[in-house]
């Protein structure tokens, strides 16, 4: 976006990052425990691949939207 | 989008819900708590970052007209994808199968690309702020002061409707005190549009969409594994319908969207395809997409004319995608909702749930409403008999609750969190939208217009940011009114379909009718709106009227919106052309950049075809043709 330092899809990659981060690692904990929650279909450990999923997408929006300095 | 909301017949009931007295559907972790934490840390900190980029009015209203088609395009289809649109069209295909998905498809593609393509140039070269602003410029003061004062009256009722019910849902579902789910949410609405304006009320737009898909979107990827796919769901459902089921639907009306249309009994809403395709197709649907100033403020802030006609037609795609998000959990729930001892969980309405509501000790209170009220459902007589009896797991859940329960059955710590967020994300967008396009409309249209046309430019962001505070502060009130006086929830609905066809009329006429005077706009628009809620209030006293306004004794209530907005329309499309026929029209002259004919379009540069909004636009037409006849 024009006029704006730091991109909109900046702030949204620094979620997913975030939110993917924690979803996976608590996914990777089921998986480690052997605890697995009490949902259907646990046993695809959807934690672990839709937390993998979020924290790439928000890895490839850092980095693409990351903010620049200026060039002087 | 209130007059699309599917629920607006069991909306009114959502209050009753206040008398639910058992345990909440979900219980957070400490994960799911820190993940709705982040999120409204994010929000803030968006307000907080893009304030110093909202110093003057143009970038405080307009967000200084800078935004790019995919920012214009997302936050456009955003402000409009509430939370009660994903639980309540949810519910609604629970309860009428994939009919409900005429609202997105039908009710949204064909005006979003009308918009794109023919009406935004006009909206775009006025270079108005806000639509009755245009209403301003073609008829005059009166019909923009008609427009402007029901719009902000609408925006924060609306916006107070919209916070209790969230405030209801947060209450069933975590539990969540009524009044702190009120107060966390309009204060963060309140700092990040406060601070960052039109701009802030966009990014964060742009950032729930994202969170809304990434938080519903594992829900239909896991129940169709669990259901079999495609074949597996539509076998399942067909056997549970044998038993759902009666009357003169057939079980598969539930997987056709137009072939049961051809009568109000052979299809489970009771709507007729002339109503859905003159009522919602065209009047409902280009009434909101084309003149609500809630969704157009969104393009308006594009920052060229190419960026505002690409805008709605980006939004478009994502548009008639989003049933894969509400539509399908809602089908979903019709065979993979169970209770706890793996028997299947039927849905009811609202006013059902409430009359089977229960004691502290797991007992029905009122045994006798409760038995008379599930006789009207479809409730099997075993699971009549095992609310009645009472105990763990023997509450009945409503239609609006299918999203919600579907989440529980699927998502664990941390993905609950996440679809929490993205219901939470749902309700703030949309109560942000209202209040900016408030502001907006309250500042420039209703302030500057009527109250002090001498400000300075400080002076009205000023006043645009105070706005924002009394728009939130009223919503406040409003939504403690209704949870103190349920019934004028029905009437607060009851706006949008009450302004929004005498409105396309005005504007219709206005932008593609040079003749049409400043006189025939004002009284076709003030008249559309009186004869509008004329309708609205002779059903409402005398409910046996729906037949007569829907032209069928066997039409249902979801008929009455639809043919309402058709019958206002018209009548005010016979009131604005009778009225300039007999009254002088201004000299074509001074309709330039206002009226189809009379304007000479500025030229655009040149692109490849695959950045035209035309090849686009194409697609779109080709993709929605498409769909409609693989669901026929």
């Amino acid at each position: 976006m024009h006029g704006s330092k730091i991109p909109i899809w900046f702030f949204i990659g620094v979620l997913l990052l975030v939110y993917g981060g924690l979803i996976t690692g608590y996914g990777l904990y089921e998986v480690a425990t052997g605890q697995l929650a009490d949902v259907a279909l646990k046993e695809l450990h959807a934690p672990v691949w839709w937390g993998a999923v979020l924290f790439l997408l928000g890895l490839f929006y850092v980095i693409k939207f990351r903010p620049r300095r200026a060039v002087k | 989008m209130y007059g699309l909301l599917p629920a607006l017949h069991s909306a009114g009931s959502l209050p009753a819900l206040l008398a639910f007295t058992s345990e909440p559907l979900a219980h957070l972790r400490s994960l799911d708590i820190a993940i709705i934490a982040i999120y409204f840390g994010m929000v803030i900190w968006i307000g907080v970052y893009l304030k110093g980029q909202s110093n003057t009015s143009e970038e405080f209203f307009m967000a200084g007209r800078e935004m790019t088609a995919w920012i214009a395009g997302l936050s456009f289809v955003s402000a409009n994808l509430g939370s009660l649109e994903l639980m309540g069209w949810a519910g609604s295909a629970y309860q009428y199968g994939i009919l409900a998905t005429h609202w997105y498809w039908i009710g949204a593609i064909p005006a979003m690309v009308f918009l794109g393509l023919v009406m935004m140039p006009f909206y775009y070269v006025c270079k108005t702020h806000s639509v009755p602003g245009y209403l301003g410029l073609r008829y005059g003061r009166g019909a923009s002061s008609v427009a402007a004062i029901s719009f902000a009256i609408e925006m924060v009722l609306m916006s107070g409707v919209n916070m209790f019910a969230m405030a209801v849902v947060m209450k069933v579902v975590l539990g969540w005190d009524i009044s702190f789910s009120i107060i966390v949410s309009s204060v963060a609405v309140a700092l990040y549009v406060g601070l960052g304006g039109l701009r802030s009320a966009i990014f964060n737009e742009v950032l729930q969409f994202v969170l809304i898909w990434g938080g519903a979107l594992l829900v239909p990827i896991l129940g169709m594994i669990q259901a079999g796919g495609v074949l597996g769901l539509k076998t399942q459902i067909m056997h549970n319908m044998q038993t759902m089921t009666g009357g003169g639907v057939a079980g598969d009306s539930y997987f056709h969207m137009w072939r049961d249309l051809g009568h109000f009994s052979a299809n489970p809403m009771g709507v007729h395809w002339t109503g859905i395709v003159f009522g919602l197709g065209f009047v409902i649907s280009f009434g909101y997409w084309t003149t609500d100033f809630l969704v157009v403020q969104r393009v308006l802030a594009a920052h060229n004319l190419r960026a505002a006609r690409l805008a709605p037609i980006i939004a478009s795609f994502f548009k008639m995608a989003t049933p894969f998000i509400v539509i399908l959990p809602g089908l979903l729930g019709l065979v993979l909702l169970q209770n706890a001892d793996g028997s299947r969980r039927q849905l009811v309405g609202e006013d059902v749930v409430a009359s089977c509501a229960m004691t502290g000790d797991g007992a029905v209170a009122d045994a006798n409403g409760c038995k008379a009220a599930m006789a009207k459902t479809s409730l099997t007589p075993d699971a009549q008999q095992k609310v009645l009896a009472g105990g763990p797991d023997a509450e009945l859940h409503s239609y609006n609750q299918a999203l919600p329960l579907m989440m529980v059955r699927y998502l664990g710590p941390g993905l609950l969190g996440l679809g929490i967020t993205a219901l939470i994300a749902g309700f703030m967008s949309g109560m942000a939208g209202n209040v900016s396009a408030f502001s907006t409309v309250w500042t420039y249209d209703i302030y500057k217009s009527l109250i002090n046309k001498r400000g300075s430019d400080s002076h009205y962001v000023l006043v645009g940011r105070l706005s924002i505070l009394i728009g939130v502060a009223v919503s406040i009130g409003a939504a403690y009114l209704v949870m103190h006086a349920h019934g004028i929830m029905d009437y607060v609905q009851a706006l949008f379909s009450i302004f929004i066809a005498p409105l396309l009329a005005a504007i219709l006429f206005g932008m593609f009718w040079t003749r049409a005077t400043k006189q025939a706009g004002f009284i076709g628009l003030l008249s559309g709106i009186v004869f509008s809620a004329s309708l609205f209030m002779w059903v409402k006293l005398v409910p046996s009227a729906l037949a007569d306004v829907a032209l069928s004794p066997d039409a249902k209530p979801m008929a009455e919106n639809v043919f309402r907005a058709l019958w206002a329309f018209i009548f005010s499309a016979v009131v604005i052309v009778v009225i300039s026929l007999v009254t002088k029209a201004r000299p074509i002259a001074e309709l330039d950049g206002l009226v189809y004919g009379a304007t000479k379009l500025p030229k655009e540069d040149p692109v490849p075809w695959y950045k035209s909004e035309y090849t686009w636009a194409l697609l779109v037409i080709v993709i929605f043709a498409g769909l409609n006849i693989l669901f026929w």
